[in-house]
């Protein structure tokens, strides 16, 4: 291997590649117009970035006095369990969706065709109906039928089956991406194929998912928001309680509310692509993407 | 049971209606900005590359209700006001401005590096380049996603709900607690959510046949 390939003669790779390659190296004049329109294009972010600079200060909003209460502990400790509340949820939700995700695959992949019709329009279903009516559901019309468990579950239940059918998805397509002659040598050797399923396919899928299922907290996380909706005490409802008590930290406590998000889930998307690069398997998570 | 839903078959009708417009406008409105973003991302200027990224990294990943409540009741106090419905439309659109732009960047990045060299090998400039051989292979590879991403959109507008627009979701709810019809009348809306979302579905993927690339 080794010889051949040093007597390949080495080509030697643009040094931009990526994005870089969709414009030459440019010339004296070319650099010109690159170097001008930088120059803009900073001014024009700069002017942004002091414009909204400059609209936070007039109104008050960049005053210490109405930054100050997050140096208190009292209130670092309330919001600090606020998102120990929405991690929860995010984990009881994951409680449900995983497994659910699995049984609503096997169901879609299965040769029966009414179990496989019945697992098509339960996933078809939860992927086509907005998480806040499931919640509604759960909140208002179910107790009616003496369905009425714990605000905790049912915040998360919903959730929960939400993330079900898409998760259903990547591990169907998990399965279906396992290289054909794994199923026809356990064929082979005799498996059934429930054997074949459970030995073969469905352990070396996982494998394959477990990026996208990562990329998958991101809005499991998104989706425990709905929380505020009715009045579970996650992160986002409890900012709005503090609110209400702190009426003039209003921007403040919604801006790092959101940036709490923002930096969590970036976080969790980093982990993610970082097993997507390591295991090179993530060809399903640009299709999963939702913006729920 | 069927006459009072009948009887309220004209509210959930009007909040569907609600529903399709914030959706729609919002959809227009975040191919708009995607499509900005996209470009700045893939264009030779590094300003424009790094505020697209962190742009994308912002609202991908901000929670659609942390948005709205932010623009909602956070922003009059630097007193920017927009009302209820705008201020939906706003976040929905920022919000799905960064999922069609990752979309969009990654149909360009689906474009063969062959294809890419080949323009540049005849001469053309970065805008000719996108315009006549990236764009149009782009958007061919990225229906099936952008599809994903209306779908998104139309589920979030229910979101709407909650600072007070009577969309359907919410017409639902609303339903329900003037004449306590339990499960049906949420059966209703949701039939009707499956029904749009399963349309758009539909028309995606006769989108995606008409204009694949056979190859």
């Amino acid at each position: 291997m080794s010889a051949v390939g040093a007597s390949v003669p080495r080509v030697r790779q643009s040094s931009h590649m990526s994005a870089g390659s969709l414009f030459d190296a440019p010339g004296p004049r070319g650099r010109r117009v690159v170097l001008v329109v930088t120059i803009a294009s900073v001014l024009l972010i700069v002017a942004a970035i002091a414009a909204a600079v400059h609209r936070l200060s007039v109104t008050g909003q960049l005053d210490a006095s109405r930054w100050q209460l997050f140096g208190e502990p009292a209130i670092r400790l309330y919001l600090l369990k606020a998102l120990g509340r929405t991690l929860l949820a995010a984990g009881g939700a994951a409680l449900i969706g995983l497994p659910l995700g699995v049984v609503l695959a096997v169901m879609r992949l299965s040769r029966n065709r009414i179990v496989h019709v019945l697992g098509v329009c339960l996933v078809e279903f939860f992927r086509a109906v907005p998480l806040l009516l499931i919640i509604y559901i759960f909140f208002f019309a179910l107790p009616k039928y003496g369905i009425n468990p714990d605000l905790f579950w049912k915040l998360t239940i919903p959730i929960g089956l939400c993330a079900g059918a898409t998760l259903a998805e990547v591990f169907r397509a998990g399965v279906l991406a396992v290289p054909h002659g794994q199923r026809e040598a356990a064929a082979a050797i005799g498996l059934l194929e429930g054997q074949t399923f459970r030995i073969v396919l469905f352990p070396q899928a996982v494998r394959l998912v477990v990026p996208s299922i990562v990329a998958q907290v991101v809005i499991l996380l998104k989706d425990t928001t709905l929380g505020y909706a009715v009045s579970y005490s996650e992160l986002q409802n409890s900012a709005q309680l503090l609110t209400a008590i702190q009426p003039l930290s209003l921007v403040q406590t919604y801006f790092v509310v959101s940036v709490v998000y923002v930096l969590i889930n970036v976080a969790i998307s980093q982990a993610a692509s970082y097993l997507d690069r390591r295991w090179q398997a993530g060809r399903h998570t640009d299709r999963f993407a939702t913006i729920q | 049971m069927v006459e009072v839903i009948q009887h309220h078959l004209g509210a959930l009708f009007a909040g569907l209606g609600t529903s399709l417009q914030i959706a729609g406008i919002a959809v227009l409105g975040a191919f708009v900005v995607g499509s900005i973003i996209a470009i700045c991302r893939i264009s030779p200027i590094g300003p424009l590359r790094a505020a697209g990224l962190v742009y994308v990294e912002i609202f991908r990943n901000i929670p659609v209700m942390s948005l709205i409540i932010l623009v909602v009741y956070a922003l009059p106090q630097l007193n920017i006001r927009f009302g209820f419905m705008r201020s939906v439309l706003v976040a929905l659109i920022l919000v799905g401005g960064s999922f069609v732009c990752e979309a969009l960047r990654s149909g360009v990045n689906a474009v063969g590096s062959g294809q890419i060299e080949a323009g540049r090998a005849i001469g053309l400039g970065f805008g000719e380049l996108l315009r006549l051989v990236v764009l149009p292979q782009a958007f061919r590879t990225v229906v099936q996603p952008l599809v994903t991403v209306v779908i998104g959109i139309f589920l979030s507008s229910s979101l709407a709900g909650v600072v007070g627009v009577m969309d359907l979701a919410q017409a639902a709810n609303q339903i329900n607690t003037l004449d306590a019809l339990g499960l049906s009348v949420y059966i209703v809306a949701a039939v009707l959510y499956v029904a749009v979302a399963l349309a758009i579905a539909w028309v995606g993927g006769r989108i995606e046949r008409a204009v694949r690339i056979l190859r």
